[in-house]
């Protein structure tokens, strides 16, 4: 099995995908450790910390920006830290907010738009899906945060596409060809658009009782300031997640759902010439070798002087583990071939939750 | 108190990979099998501001019918605004040159708690005994299959948050009317899905905080999902550890400290939300939708349940 820290060799970026609760967040902490471990300056980017594991890492009071992990907490079990780990949880609302402010021409445009009752709204909405400014922030930190590899713990969203389509469908947001009307309004299907627009408003505000009338007229004089950059923002963002520095790592679960979506998101990837690093396959049951035949199993526990009563118990719960490995056994073989990925890495279902420095050093030997 | 399938709308919510869908399927099946007319609602997938104006192919808004008395409807945002102005509007070119109008869809995402009213709109629609929508029968129940915890609250409290937002107007006077239903607890009922993991434990009980705070709402059941076997008790735990030395006396023991560590998050679940929750197995080849059932009828309060 080839662990995560050679298939990282010379990437810069790795985000970590997957659907929600397959273990994202704790891999990502995972790796960024094992990586920095072995001397990188790495910072992990995370959407939604576990508030122990937070803790566990002296950073309960993660901010927007990159706080460092104090070393000493893994000398504490004997582990060197011989480079840097840096934490920051997402803040897609400050994050989205800060960009703005970055690309206003002058300070007039950037409070009319931050304070603009339409900006907040769709800022909370595109904050809410929280894809972009996880790649923004990402970029940034890329472009000007002197780290050697950034692990960027995606959202948890039902649907990791979102995650790709982000850029495009953010710069279709604000490129559209409706609110280029809007904004730019030349010739007469300009002035049929806007004595539209005016129409409906007008019914917006009937249904409504809200007028956006102002706020509307206010927020897009603003806007159009800062298209250009906005632009060109979304295209540097986009050129990254395809930058041969940038690659994918896959997480899922060996349930069901989580593998059909690891499928789904793999073939994403291919379509959109993105790179895939590889596969993590977490929280596997695993066969017990060591264990016989339920014939044998029943002999020898007869033998011991176990009751029969019981020993039937221990064989069930025995057979019962044994499914599941033997499911998450098929889960894996389903994925090599669906994913075309021969050699995944697989994590077997820790005892308990990886919520302390110590659990994080044990998920961090199993990946890489 | 009202039994849990005599409510209008039954909302089932949790994190993400706690097989909430399965649970509010399973739901949706236990109602039927008593004789309700039952719709499982799905609200949106994609939810996020782009759905609300992505106008590609065709949206599944229809009311599809799984098994006898089961019906199942995926609700976006963009088919419940077209319906909605459809209803409201004199009708005619109108409507589909304002449902189709980019500008019309941009602002009215932008319309504070817009989305979410079109969402809980559409659920209230379906909850109503008269339907707005033309032709269409009325159902006894509405299990709504509602996004990961906190958007859930979202959702929920959004007419409230609107009509307190717009004051006047006819969508305001709508969300006054919505909310009512919503925060009525003889109407509306709250069931929370979670494994018995740590994490998914303190979400749900942050979730059943942040509904009374926001909705007056109770969570009406607490179910526990995919708990592993709990086969030994502590006597009999003591009566193998002698022979721990035999690999399958092992294995039983180990997959015994994995079963009290649950019973550990189940106790603590209980406790947090302050009654006993309803417990489904781990199904290893995945749910099968009719032994969720099965397994999940005789756990809920089902005693005034004749219709």
């Amino acid at each position: 099995m080839t662990g995560v820290a050679a298939r990282l060799e010379g990437k810069r970026v790795c985000i970590v995908a997957g659907s929600g609760g397959v273990g994202k967040t704790t891999a990502s902490a995972a790796i960024a450790l094992g990586l920095a471990a072995s001397g990188k300056r790495v910072a992990v980017v995370t959407i939604d910390p576990a508030k122990r594991l937070a803790e566990s890492l002296g950073l309960d009071e993660l901010g927007n920006d990159p706080r460092q992990v104090d070393p000493a907490l893994f000398a504490a079990h004997g582990v060197r830290m011989r480079g840097e780990l840096w934490a920051m949880m997402l803040d897609p609302k400050a994050t989205f907010d800060d960009l703005i402010a970055r690309l206003s021409p002058d300070a007039r445009t950037r409070e009319d738009v931050l304070g603009n009752r339409i900006y907040r709204q769709l800022s909370n909405a595109v904050a809410g899906s929280q894809e972009f400014t996880a790649v923004a922030k990402l970029y940034d930190l890329h472009h000007e945060g002197g780290f050697d590899v950034l692990v960027l713990d995606t959202p948890p969203s039902r649907n990791a596409l979102d995650f790709l389509d982000a850029p495009d469908r953010l710069t279709d947001f604000f490129e559209g060809r409706a609110l280029k009307l809007v904004l730019v309004p030349t010739g007469i299907a300009a002035r049929l658009m806007s004595r539209g627009t005016a129409i409906v408003f007008a019914i917006l505000k009937r249904l409504t009782g809200v007028d956006l009338m102002d706020d509307i007229a206010v927020f897009l004089r603003a806007l159009s300031g800062l298209m250009d950059g906005f632009e060109e923002r979304a295209q540097g963002v986009k050129a990254l997640l395809a930058d041969p520095v940038t690659t994918f790592l896959i997480v899922t679960s060996p349930e069901r759902e989580p593998v059909a979506e690891a499928i789904f998101f793999r073939g994403k990837l291919r379509d959109a010439r993105m790179a895939f690093g590889g596969l993590i396959v977490n929280r596997v049951n695993v066969a017990d070798g060591e264990v016989g035949d339920p014939r044998t199993v029943a002999s020898e526990l007869h033998a011991a002087g176990v009751r029969d009563e019981l020993a039937a118990k221990v064989a069930a719960s025995v057979a019962g583990q044994r499914r599941l490995a033997a499911r998450d056994a098929a889960s894996i073989e389903r994925l090599k071939a669906e994913l075309d990925e021969p050699d995944p890495i697989v994590v077997a279902r820790l005892d308990g939750e990886v919520q302390d420095v110590e659990g994080l050093l044990a998920l961090r030997e199993q990946l890489m | 108190m009202t039994a849990l399938l005599d409510h209008r709308l039954v909302v089932v919510t949790g994190k993400g990979g706690v097989g909430k869908s399965t649970v509010a399927a399973a739901l949706g099946l236990v109602a039927a099998r008593a004789g309700r007319r039952t719709i499982v609602a799905e609200v949106a997938r994609r939810g996020d501001v782009a759905s609300a104006f992505d106008r590609a192919g065709a949206r599944p808004f229809q009311e599809i019918e799984l098994a006898p008395g089961l019906f199942h409807i995926s609700i976006d945002p963009q088919d419940a605004l077209e319906e909605y102005l459809r209803d409201q509007l004199p009708g005619g070119p109108i409507v589909d040159i304002l449902a189709r109008s980019r500008v019309f869809g941009l602002f009215a995402a932008a319309t504070p708690g817009m989305r979410e009213l079109l969402t809980v709109g559409k659920l209230w629609e379906l909850a109503q005994l008269e339907r707005r929508t033309p032709g269409a029968d009325a159902y006894d129940l509405v299990v709504v299959d509602a996004p990961a915890t906190g958007h859930g609250v979202a959702v929920l409290s959004a007419p409230r948050t609107f009509a307190a937002a717009a004051g006047t107007g006819p969508v305001a006077r709508q969300g006054r009317k919505i909310d009512a239903t919503l925060s009525d607890p003889r109407q509306t009922a709250v069931v929370a899905v979670a494994k018995a993991e740590e994490l998914a434990v303190t979400e749900t009980g942050e979730l059943r905080a942040s509904l009374r705070a926001s909705m007056g709402l109770q969570l009406e059941r607490v179910v526990v999902n995919a708990l592993d076997a709990d086969r030994f008790s502590a006597a009999e735990a003591r009566e193998l550890e002698p022979h721990v030395a035999l690999p399958a006396v092992a294995r039983a023991l180990h997959g015994h400290r994995r079963a009290l560590r649950q019973r550990a998050q189940v106790d603590r679940l209980a406790a947090l939300c302050e009654q006993e929750p309803a417990r489904l197995p781990l199904h290893p080849d995945g749910p099968d939708l009719e032994r969720l059932a099965d397994e999940l009828a005789p756990q809920l309060d089902l005693a005034a349940a004749a219709p």
